[in-house]
């Protein structure tokens, strides 16, 4: 039954050290890599699973400490901002569960390929897989989060606009960003592994540089800066369209502009050293 | 037709953690064999160096040599998983390989979940994994314990599921190293013939192994390998001649 299912790896390769055609091999990584999604699936799958093994509310703790939190520093921050609860808790709803998405990713993002690192030396696998497996199961932890913004939406009677739909471009943009930083990010943290601990702390001291508790217009004229911030950007085209009636071209435009950023960065790293990550892990 | 030639292939690893520069200039003086500096100053041990063969179709190639000679490194290298740095590495045709019996497993999922993943890890469509499951289910003889995580097996028992799992597959180049040797009497006895099968339909086999009757039971050639070259390549019984 030599099934062509079968097919393990490409029938044939050449190894050339002197001729490594990394570019073209990156770009078969992506391509072989994106077609074995349902492996980066299963995987991400089981990767949630053993994290809330004997749990018996899983995932949902995430959900439900994020719950907690909204509700605690919603009353605190309402009455130091001067706001009254309907305004406030809505917008900080948003925020905090999209911050918690983005900082979740960017924090995990460095464990992308150390993670798989029992696969990496055992299975011939594109990189790619490895990735995409980070990716799927941040998505996977954001989906049994995000939904509480609808009840909170419920319970303030709020309404957004049609523009609400835009945020679904924005969460769009913050998986491809996730991609890029899982594969820059797992390839620096598996050669450096202090890297991790940099990016830890580096995310705390972002979350009171960005508005996530405050609002932008508490800046003032110095508003026009915040752009600068690529967190605030990426988390305003998804809070944005929410609860802000849209985010304003600049930060579209910023968001797009750091997305290819990241891939330009994330691309390019990948092509030169692909070849030594097998090596690093 | 299913070939592997390699030319002048070498693999360096890195010692990225030994930065100080006292202790490389002490791992440096004590072995001036294996350990060297690279251009850019970092110390590499030299796992692989200069080696050269072509592996025809048909042939039975048997690795051999001491702890440490590289044989599994090859074997790694053969697989693609391990690039060279230098040299030029050809490899035609499908590969398994069966060089680490828990490649790829999750010790918290249960047998049958880890024998799919390894279909998925092969590329198969699911409905393939869950044929394959059963069959190395039956084959395991794990009867109900295939739907219990694999970190409450027996070391016998992730034996006999890791064998199944990894035999299903019917490549052209079958890398193998020796680890199937264990197991209790009984599953050894099914699990031979089970190799013959899979030895006999591959093309190519090339089997790293301490175990000299294993060679000379299903080998054509040996490539002894010492401190990562090769120091002999010829049939078997020239090779393993003086050896018990």
């Amino acid at each position: 039954m030599r099934s062509p299912n079968l097919a393990l790896a490409s029938p044939r390769y050449v190894r050339d050290a002197t001729d490594p055609r990394r570019v073209e091999r990156a770009l078969n990584d992506f391509r072989d890599g994106l077609a074995r999604w349902r492996l980066a699936v299963a995987l991400a799958r089981l990767d949630i699973r053993n994290r809330y093994r004997g749990s018996v509310i899983g995932p949902f703790w995430l959900t439900l400490s994020t719950a907690v939190m909204v509700t605690g520093i919603g009353i605190l921050y309402s009455t130091l901002f001067k706001l009254s609860l309907e305004e406030y808790l809505p917008f900080l709803a948003v925020s905090l569960l999209v911050w918690t998405t983005l900082s979740q990713i960017i924090t995990d993002a460095g464990n992308s390929l150390i993670y798989s690192e029992g696969v990496i030396r055992q299975v011939p696998l594109p990189y790619t897989v490895h990735v995409l497996r980070f990716v799927i199961r941040n998505v996977i932890i954001a989906a049994h989060s995000l939904p509480l913004i609808v009840v909170v939406f419920a319970i303030f009677g709020v309404m957004p606009g049609p523009e609400a739909l835009l945020a679904i471009p924005g969460l769009l943009l913050l998986f491809i960003n996730a991609f890029a930083g899982g594969l820059f990010l797992g390839m620096i943290c598996a050669r450096f592994r202090d890297i991790q601990q940099i990016v830890a702390s580096a995310m705390q001291l972002a979350f009171f540089l960005t508005p996530v508790l405050w609002k932008p217009d508490l800046l003032g004229d110095r508003q026009a800066w915040l752009p600068l911030n690529p967190f605030f950007v990426l988390m305003e085209t998804v809070r944005g369209p929410l609860v802000e009636g849209g985010a304003s071209a600049m930060v579209w435009l910023g968001a797009i502009v750091y997305t290819a950023a990241a891939c330009a960065v994330a691309f390019l790293f990948f092509v030169r050293f692909r070849a030594r990550i097998a090596f690093w892990v | 037709m299913p070939l592997i030639k390699a030319e002048h292939i070498a693999v360096e690893f890195p010692l990225y953690h030994v930065g100080a520069r006292s202790l490389k200039k002490r791992l440096l003086a004590r072995s001036p064999i294996r350990l060297k500096e690279d251009e850019s100053h970092r110390i590499v041990v030299a796992a692989l160096r200069d080696l050269s063969f072509v592996i025809e179709p048909g042939e039975r190639v048997a690795l051999v040599g001491g702890n440490g000679a590289g044989k599994t490194t090859l074997l790694r290298t053969l697989a693609g998983i391990y690039e060279p740095v230098a040299g030029r590495l050809e490899v035609d045709g499908s590969i398994g390989s069966l060089i680490d019996p828990a490649a790829g497993m999750d010790s918290e999922a249960t047998g049958r979940e880890n024998i799919m993943l390894r279909g998925l890890f092969l590329g198969m469509s699911e409905t393939d994994c869950e044929a394959l499951a059963e069959e190395a289910g039956r084959f395991s003889g794990l009867g109900e314990f295939l739907d219990v995580p694999i970190r409450t097996y027996s070391a016998g028992m992730s034996v006999r599921l890791s064998f199944a799992a990894a035999t299903l597959m019917e490549p052209e180049i079958l890398l193998m190293d020796e680890w199937f040797m264990a197991g209790d009497a009984d599953f050894i006895e099914r699990a031979n013939e089970r190799l013959e099968k899979l030895v006999t339909g591959a093309d190519i086999l090339v089997l790293a192994t301490h175990n000299m009757s294993i060679v000379r039971k299903w080998c054509t050639r040996a490539i002894r390998l010492a401190g990562g070259r090769v120091v002999a390549d010829g049939p078997v019984e020239e090779i393993l001649a003086g050896e018990t």
